[in-house]
Order: structure tokens, then sequence, then C-alpha cells
């Protein structure tokens, strides 16, 4: 009965301060032409019955206490993943006043899925990982949290990291 | 009787895909009244768009929202275009047209599915949401992204749509045509979808006109308002009739979104057949100098820009209106007098933006 | 450029705005600049796809009346600015107090711009305006 945990997950959606792209990706992952639910997967929105937490865009001042109430809601053991670049490091909006930076400084994170936004294909890899990860916690491992991204750029590397960045796209 | 509670509804709710918090007054089952909380995604992009160059700008423009990214894009191009004084060639321009359109599609079948799952017909949602994917496709086979589709720049697009791929997008609405066709029935005919949408969060069209709602929201109450018809990109050439219900219920807003489908549709179709040939982009080196509002219609409605510039690279100002922006004071008319179960329907049937609202 | 601007000032703005309701204006938007000695602020009304632009010049550290009492949309647009400008609206139909967007821990004023400091040049983008 306890193999139910893996064999079908439940998740539950937080976005953060995503700006919608990661969202609707990850909902597409759920309808049929990418269809998440052949794994057993299931969207819920209930954080009490969830066991996979996935979290788009990055923390601000706000909704930095939101995310915890809801990581703190979720029964262990769980996993949390974390779908787009603005997760680990704050992405495009890295600069701004109002974000304090990646989910990971809130909630510890055990799958990091890159992209802006990544692709459903991504997304589903994703999950797929965690659900090995929920399946070891729940013989009783216990799992470090995962390293970010390494395209991951600095705040203080953020000038030079944009100008490469626009560098590519112009020569595209 | 018993006294007022209040609810809150939100940050994280099943029906919401995104954080807000409404604080609804209740007399027992009855809102009196909602008073909005937001904050969730406000990230300071304004801010940060004055700290980049304008060409940086168009990139960071698009994530303010991932669902009408590219008109966020062309908006602010327009603004820059205006203030620079260039005129993009016409293929820009009908480019520009069929990507609006191809994302106008993709939001209002995302709208409507979400709708259906609010109010609880998951295989509804689950086949507008494979429909939707034929034009997620089409986006993918002509920009190469999904979401960010990243083409339109000041001065023009940045690809062009080869012979091709236009007819691929051409057999892709073929497709999309006939899924609609059969969904689009049930989704307006059904007895149970109707119980659920008919005669819920009425909004008047002096009310409407009042709060200043926008898009589907003031067409579905009467509102004959659509800034295509003004004729900006290659509209003007096309010819868009603003699409008007008069019931101002939940399901004149959907049946609004269901016309706009075919009516996106037809344009595109009449984009692709009437396309020029020619460059793609005019050159520049200018700087922007002055002030200039731009508006543009997005699937929710108009989007505002002022933009204001140096003769620097930077700009000194930018300023977003979004659509929800405007339709947070018509939904809190409509809200006030409804019940609690009716409230997500009514909140997701002006389709909302919150990421678009706070930036 | 914008068209139709017509330069307005505190005391005659709700007499202003409420002349342009019976004509069937709709109220679109507020805009706020900071232009360094003082803030620009543009109301938009739209009729027939036209925009007609009022546009107030305030003091800093002055109030600003709020024009909610008879557009009551405007409502979201006082509170944001009262946010990220820190001009503090007078009358407004519900307040946030300075708390809509940004919380208790948020930095204060964040579009405000320290005088002086406005310095861009082509090519530097480094030292643009600060946050206060």
């Amino acid at each position: 009965m306890f193999n139910a945990v893996s064999k079908s997950p439940w998740v539950v959606h937080f976005n953060c301060n995503s700006c919608n792209g990661c969202d609707i990706e990850f909902l597409a992952c759920l309808t049929p032409h990418y269809d998440v639910e052949r794994f057993g997967i299931l969207h819920i929105g209930n954080p009490k019955h969830a066991d996979v937490l996935v979290v788009t865009g990055s923390v601000n001042n706000r909704n930095a206490r939101v995310l915890q109430n809801v990581y703190n809601q979720i029964p262990d053991p769980k996993v949390v993943v974390a779908m787009g670049v603005c997760t680990s490091s704050g992405g495009v909006f890295a600069g701004c006043y109002n974000i304090l930076g990646g989910v990971d400084i809130v909630i510890p994170v055990d799958v990091f899925v890159p992209g802006c936004p990544p692709r459903p294909e991504a997304m589903i890899d994703g999950i797929v990982k965690a659900v090995g990860i929920l399946e070891r916690k729940r013989k009783g491992e216990v799992f470090p949290t995962a390293p970010k991204p390494t395209h991951t750029f600095k705040p203080s590397e953020e000038q030079s990291a944009e100008k490469t960045v626009i560098k590519e796209e112009k020569t595209v | 009787m018993a006294k007022n509670t209040i609810i809150p509804f939100g940050p994280q709710h099943p029906v919401l895909p995104e954080p807000i918090q409404l604080r609804l007054v209740l007399d027992e089952e009855r809102v009196v009244s909602a008073i909005p909380v937001v904050g969730y995604v406000h990230r300071g992009l304004e801010k940060l768009a004055e700290q980049k160059d304008f060409l940086q700008d168009t990139f960071l423009i698009e994530r303010i929202c991932g669902i009408c990214s590219f008109i966020h894009s062309l908006t602010y191009s327009m603004g820059i275009e205006s203030m620079m004084g260039l005129t993009p060639p016409p293929r820009a321009q009908y480019l520009r047209v069929i990507w609006s359109e191809l994302h106008r599609m993709h939001s209002h079948l995302l709208a409507v599915g979400l709708l259906a799952d609010a109010f609880g017909f998951e295989n509804l949602f689950m086949q507008l949401w494979r429909t939707r994917e034929h034009i997620m496709d089409a986006m993918e086979a002509t920009t190469g992204a999904r979401v960010m589709l990243g083409t339109c720049c000041p001065g023009g697009v940045r690809k062009d749509i080869d012979p091709e791929l236009l007819k691929f997008i051409l057999t892709t609405l073929v497709t999309v045509e006939k899924e609609m066709d059969e969904q689009m029935p049930v989704l307006l005919n059904d007895y149970s979808v109707k119980q659920r949408l008919c005669g819920v969060g009425i909004l008047d069209k002096q009310t409407a006109y009042e709060r200043g709602a926008v898009g589907p929201t003031a067409r579905a109450s009467g509102i004959a308002m659509d800034l295509r018809t003004h004729g900006y990109a290659a509209y003007g050439e096309l010819g868009v009739e603003p699409m008007v219900e008069t019931d101002g219920d939940c399901y004149a807003r959907t049946k609004v979104r269901v016309r706009e489908l075919y009516q996106s549709m037809n344009i595109v179709r009449k984009a692709i057949g009437q396309i020029p040939a020619g460059p793609i982009n005019v050159p520049f080196k200018t700087k922007p100098d002055g002030e200039v509002v731009m508006r543009a219609e997005q699937p929710r409605g108009e989007v505002l820009y002022y933009l204001k510039g140096n003769g620097t690279d930077m700009l000194e100002r930018l300023r977003v209106r979004t659509p929800t922006f405007a339709n947070i004071p018509p939904v809190l008319a409509m809200l006030a007098g409804c019940e609690l179960a009716d409230v997500g329907v009514i909140v997701i049937s002006i389709d909302p933006c919150i990421s678009c609202t706070e930036r | 450029m914008i068209n139709n601007v017509e330069n307005i000032t505190v005391d005659c703005l709700l007499d202003k705005v409420a002349s342009k309701l019976p004509l069937g204006f709709r109220f679109v938007t507020m805009t706020c600049v900071d232009c360094g000695e003082h803030f620009d602020i543009l109301y938009h009304f739209d009729k027939n796809y036209e925009l007609t632009n009022f546009r107030l010049s305030l003091k800093k550290g002055e109030p600003l009346p709020s024009i909610s009492g008879l557009i009551f949309a405007a409502l979201v647009v006082e509170n944001e600015i009262q946010d990220l400008f820190g001009i503090k609206v007078n009358g407004l139909a519900l307040d946030y107090e300075g708390r809509f967007l940004l919380t208790e821990t948020a930095p204060e004023k964040p579009l405000c711009r320290v005088p002086g400091v406005m310095i861009v040049e082509a090519g530097k983008p480094a030292a643009a305006a600060e946050v206060k």
C-alpha cells in the first residue's frame, strides 16, 4: 500500500513570482499531449494531499511566507521541484528590488529544472526524477538538497553575464 | 442575524493558477463585498527596465507575462518606433499580426479551458488544452519557442516565416477548427455548463464602462471596444469587428472568447493570404527620445504603455497598464451579491493574469 | 509624442476630472513620472480610441487628492502610485496605506529617483538611478 506514494504521487503547484510562462507549461504537462498522468501523477489543489511541490518563479517579500506555509503543510516525505531559471536565481528579474532570490533560500529544493521556460519534456523529466527521490526518502534515506544549476549567475556577475546573453541573442 | 464573516480566498487556491488573495466579506453564503490583496507576484520590473537599455528591454518586457508575451513586446516595439519615427516594413506588420493572433488563440483556449476546470468539467479542460497544443506547435515551428517567442523587436521582426511554414499554420488551423467544432457546442450548449455560467457574475454596461472594464469583459457587457479596429500593425487592412454580447454574465464572456477564436482564425488566414514580400525590419541608429503612449489589444483587453526616453540607451520611465489591472474594479462589482461557490468561476471568467497586473 | 495633453494644477484636478465624465470619457489609467524636482502625473482618458490626457505637476512632498470618489477604478492605480513613489494620496476610497504591492520588508518608494544621481550616459549603464 505504501508503494502508492511513488506509484501515484500527487502534485501541488505554487506560483511564487513567476511570469506565467512556466505555469502554463506545467499545466500543459498535465494535459493529453504530454500527459504526466500516465505516471500516476495527479495535480491537486490542497497541499495537505500532496507529495510533490512544484514551485515556479522566485521569492519576493510577500510570498516567501506563503511558500513556507504551503511547504510546511505537505506531509512527509515530500519533494520539491523548482521549475524555471527564476527559481534558482531570480532569472531575468534578478536585479529587481522586490526579488529576494531563488526559492532555495526559503525551502530545500530537490530538483531544479532550468529553462525560461523549461520545455514540457524537461519538466516531466524533473518530476519523474523527483518521484525517484520521493521513493528513496520514503525508505528513510536522507537526501541532500540539489545543487544549483551551473549556469546560474550570481548577482555580482550580473552585468557581464547579461551582456554575453544579449550578444548571443543578436547573432541568432 | 449572523454577523459578517471574512474568508480569505487565495493566495493558494485550486482554481487560481496564480496567487491573488480576495478577502470576501460574507453574509452567510452570500458575498457582500470583496477586497483584493495583491503583491504576491510583484517583482519591480518597471524599475529594472530603466536600468537596461531599450533593446534589452524588449526581451525583459516579454517576461511580464508568459501568456501574452508577444503582444507585450509588440506594443513596446511600436512605442519605441513611434518615438524614433520608424515604420516597419509591411511584411513585418503582417508577421506581427499572425503571431499576435496565434497568441490570442492559445490564450483564449487556455482561458476557457481553465474556466471549464473551475466549474468542474475536467474532461473539457483536457480537450481544450489538447487543441491548444496544435497552436503551440505552430508557434514553435515558426519561432523555435513555445511561450517566449522573442521575435518582435523595434524596427520589425527578427525572423521570417517561409512559405512552407505559412502552409503549416494553415493546416494547423484546419485541425484546430475541426476539433473546436466538436468542443464548442459542449461548452456553449451543455445544460450543466449553462447552469454554472448563465446569470452568474452579471456586469451591466453602465458599471462596466464606469469601472473601466476592457477586453472580453467589456465586450460581453455590450461595449464595442476593440483596439484592433483602430488598425495598428496590419489590422487596418484586415478588417476586424469587435465581438459584442450584451448579457454581461460569465456565459457571455465565454461566448465572446469562443467567437474571437473563430475570428482570430479568419484573421490569420486572411493575413497569410495577402502577406506581401519584402524585408522584415528596418535598420536604425537613433535613440528613443520624448514621450509616447501606445496601446494595443491583448487577449484580455487593452494594454497601455507609457514610454519616456531621453536620447540615450536607457529609458527614463516605462509604465505598463495591463488589462487585468483595469479589470480588477469590475470584478469587485461582479462579486458583490454572488454566492461563495461561484467566486472561483467569476474570477476565472475575466481571465485574470496576476503577473501582468503586478509586474 | 502624446497628443491632447492639458496641463492642470492640483486645485482644479477634481473639477477637471468631473467635467470629463458626463462627456462619455472612460478612465484608462494614471502614470506617474519622477522628473527630479517634481512628479508628473498623467491622467489618461479614452473616447472612441482617442486618448485625452491631463498632466499634473506635483511638487515632491505634497499630497495628491484622490479621484477615486469620482472614479472608483482609480483607486487601484492610486494605491500603486502611493506605494511606488511615496506620494500621499488623500481621500482614497480604499486605502492600503502603502502596503498594496509592497510589504514592510520591501524597499520604500522604489521608483523614486534620488535628486542629482540621475546620470545616464550612452554606453555607461551602471550608474543609472539608484533606489532610495
